[in-house]
């Protein structure tokens, strides 16, 4: 940790003191998330989703365990194993199983709003890079741990989305089809997919959980980014991310944990496609194929691409699928303004929006059936995902004039410019407008 | 240098999109697409009202047992329910003495083998069987329906868009096909062997219509079994088929969304009182503020008071 200001651990208890000196594991945890690490005292609301994220990867890692223990990883008992085994027999299994169903959803949704705030605020930008691109290499474990847990009740989109993902492959030319069946282990989905799905679906997740230490890590070497953008000046710019953050943060999970409780409990269903409560069929395809919501807007940029123009449209679509995730690892050379905080960047901020509206749409036609008008406005969309970020932001970031950044964080927050992490009403600034003498703690 | 790269790869990605843009737009104008048959004609399910709707929704088990009696008399000549054991029917208040009843004059018998000879025989029901299968595999069962396969019923209510409304609307949907749909489409005519319903996906559906005429079941509760009373309670029982567990999961909703409120409420108020002192950046005030104090010192001194 960078602050000379950060506490250090100062053990308690005498069994914490001898734990400590022989393994300093409890200095590691304070260090990290307790009160010797000092974070920026302006963070808003948008700064909660990270530790949202972790929770919902904790809830994950503990559901699919237990529901690993009576999940089949056979073709022939996949399906049953889950919708009567698990829904039915098993104590809580239905539980267990529409937590996990519904708790992938919210771990994207958090995860999706953590990154925007990151776009947004410029969290990308120096000396972040890596916290960043670590992130990204989470997103995309994510996404394929997502699509492979997709796969295993072996219902018709399992299979069909198995068939279709996995066929992006065999769009590249002389290696793409070998490297499909490598990938398969067959010539179609079968029980050797079903099985390494499975396998790998157990093992990704302990993945991330590691790249999301490092992720951390990373982050604490420079610390927090914050709502302004402006780096930590001194100690008065930070408060001890416990007790304050963990307050914050703790509320903060329990309303969101109601929200992802209420859709658990009361519209289990309600993100997910009726066709996989049917089992699969290698003979009889879906009407509409169409992957899980948090993989639609990518899902739109594939079909986006209808004409074989030098290439063939299918390679198109798979290259620019796969370039609009790999894009973002560039982020922080392709943006070189100096002004991290979208908040001082009066022309980025319209783009910004125009991006989150863009994205939306992008989700909303990959989910869509296929009609002309759909796959115009997907055309249209995909288009301006690649054009924002290759080619606006770039050109944004040379000509733009920012606002004024504020001289530091605490001036920042006693103007009431970022009031948001203070409770209502008590940020307002003392007789004379002085700035404060004490600060009790 | 990445710059350069990422302006080039935006611009020909952006050209190809703009190039499928334009190509799709002028094809299309060229050959507007034909309207489908399937597309005018077909039906949303009508609005169905079930005890189990809702989040107070609980199932109604005299409905449910009503349900169960047109699966059993009526469906289950050909759709199967692998997924639903005898014992489950517990759940829609059935006793043990009732089940094992059940399961053992069920229609179907149970495939197992000769304890004798070791040839395939069949056995009767018990009450940890599953729901045996009308046909003994798929062959069997495209054979006995002009190659048409009766879905399983176990999840249909999940595994249908509309749910149980999609289920009682197939079901009371059979008609005869539109005269106004013959004259717009007359290739759409409804082939032999399948049948009208415009609240299935392609308007024709190979079950003949199952529930035809008033009291086809009779009903032991004295609930009059017209062909929509019949179609609601087997949608119903349809329901409770496909999430046995739903009445459960809304009570224990009920309780977690409250702890959940109750805590964040509470997470609330302890977050406002941690973060009070520190966000307000507390000014001393009485005779302890150094303003104060600096006043109380200018004015001794003027006072001649030693302090």
């Amino acid at each position: 940790m960078s602050f000379s200001w950060a506490k250090p651990y100062e053990p308690k208890h005498p069994v914490m003191r001898w734990i400590d000196e022989r393994l300093p594991l409890p200095r590691v945890v304070y260090g990290a998330i307790g009160g010797g690490y000092p974070v920026p005292r302006n963070l808003n609301y948008w700064w909660n989703f990270g530790v949202l994220a972790g929770i919902f990867l904790t809830i994950q890692i503990v559901t699919g365990i237990v529901l690993a223990m009576h999940y089949t990883a056979s073709t022939d008992g996949a399906f049953n194993s889950v919708n009567q085994l698990i829904m039915r027999d098993v104590n809580a299994g239905w539980l267990l199983r529409y937590a996990h169903m519904n708790g992938a959803s919210f771990f994207f949704l958090v995860t999706y709003i953590h990154i925007f705030r990151g776009l947004y605020y410029g969290s990308y930008k120096a000396p972040r890079e890596l916290v960043w691109m670590l992130g990204l290499v989470i997103y995309l474990l994510m996404m394929a741990t997502g699509f492979m847990g997709y796969v295993l009740p072996w219902g018709q989109m399992s299979y069909w989305g198995a068939q279709v993902i996995t066929g992006f492959f065999s769009a590249f030319p002389l290696v793409g089809e070998p490297i499909r069946i490598w990938l398969l282990g067959g010539y179609a989905p079968d029980q050797a997919a079903l099985t390494r799905f499975f396998s790998l679906h157990y093992l990704l997740p302990f993945v991330i959980a590691g790249v999301v230490i490092l992720h951390i890590w990373a982050l604490h070497i420079p610390g927090s980014s914050n709502p302004t953008g402006v780096d930590v000046k001194s100690e008065r710019d930070t408060l001890p991310f416990h007790p304050f953050y963990t307050a914050k943060d703790g509320w903060f999970a329990a309303a969101v944990l109601l929200f992802y409780a209420l859709v658990t409990y009361y519209a289990p269903n309600y993100l997910g496609h009726p066709d996989n409560y049917i089992p699969a069929n290698p003979l009889a395809t879906p009407a509409h194929i169409v992957p899980e919501w948090y993989f639609w807007p990518f899902y739109a940029i594939l079909r986006s691409f209808t004409v074989d123009f030098i290439l063939p449209a299918k390679l198109w679509g798979v290259l620019a699928m796969f370039s609009s995730i790999l894009l973002l690892f560039f982020l922080p050379w392709l943006d070189k303004s100096p002004v991290r905080s979208g908040s001082y960047r009066p022309v980025f901020k319209r783009f910004f929006w125009l991006l989150v509206i863009d994205v939306l749409i992008l989700g909303y036609i990959g989910g869509a059936e296929i009609n002309a008008r759909n796959v115009a406005l997907g055309q249209a969309a995909a288009a301006y995902y690649f054009l924002h970020f290759l080619v606006i932001l770039p050109l944004v970031s040379k000509f733009e004039t920012t606002l004024p950044l504020p001289n530091s964080i605490s001036e920042s927050v006693l103007h009431g410019e970022e009031a948001e992490a203070a409770p209502a009403g008590q940020t307002k600034t003392k007789r004379g407008g002085s700035v404060a003498t004490t600060t009790a703690h | 240098m990445v710059r350069v790269i990422g302006f080039l790869v935006g611009l020909v990605f952006a050209g190809v999109l703009l190039i499928s843009l334009v190509s799709n737009a002028a094809s299309y104008f060229r050959n507007p697409p034909a309207p489908l048959a399937s597309e005018e004609f077909h039906k949303e399910p009508k609005p169905l009202r079930l005890a189990s709707d809702g989040p107070f929704g609980k199932f109604d088990n005299r409905q449910l047992q009503r349900g169960f009696q047109v699966y059993s008399e009526v469906c289950s000549a050909c759709h199967s329910m692998k997924l639903v054991s005898f014992r489950d029917l517990k759940g829609i208040g059935y006793n043990d003495a009732e089940i094992k009843k059940i399961a053992s004059d069920w229609k179907v018998q149970v495939p197992s083998i000769n304890p004798d000879t070791g040839e395939p025989a069949t056995r009767k029901a018990l009450s940890s069987d599953n729901f045996p299968s009308p046909f003994a595999n798929e062959v069997a069962a495209r054979a006995a329906n002009n190659n048409a396969l009766p879905p399983d019923l176990s999840l249909i209510t999940k595994a249908r868009e509309g749910g149980a409304a999609y289920v009682h609307s197939l079901l009371t949907g059979y008609q005869n096909q539109p005269a106004e749909l013959l004259k717009k489409f007359p290739d759409a005519k409804t082939p032999p062997n399948l049948h009208y319903n415009p609240y299935f996906a392609n308007l024709n559906i190979a079950m003949p219509p199952p529930l035809t005429t008033d009291g086809q079941v009779q009903y032991e509760d004295g609930t009059k079994p017209t062909v929509n009373q019949m179609a609601t309670d087997v949608a119903a029982f349809l329901v409770w088929t496909a999430e046995p567990n739903l009445a459960s999961r809304h009570a224990a909703g009920l309780a977690v969304a409250i702890f959940l409120l109750i805590a964040s409420v509470l997470g609330y108020f302890a977050y406002q009182n941690i973060w009070y002192s520190s966000k307000r950046e507390v000014r001393v005030t009485g005779a302890l503020d150094p303003e104060n104090q600096e006043k109380n010192r200018r004015a001794k001194a003027k006072q001649g008071v030693a302090g």
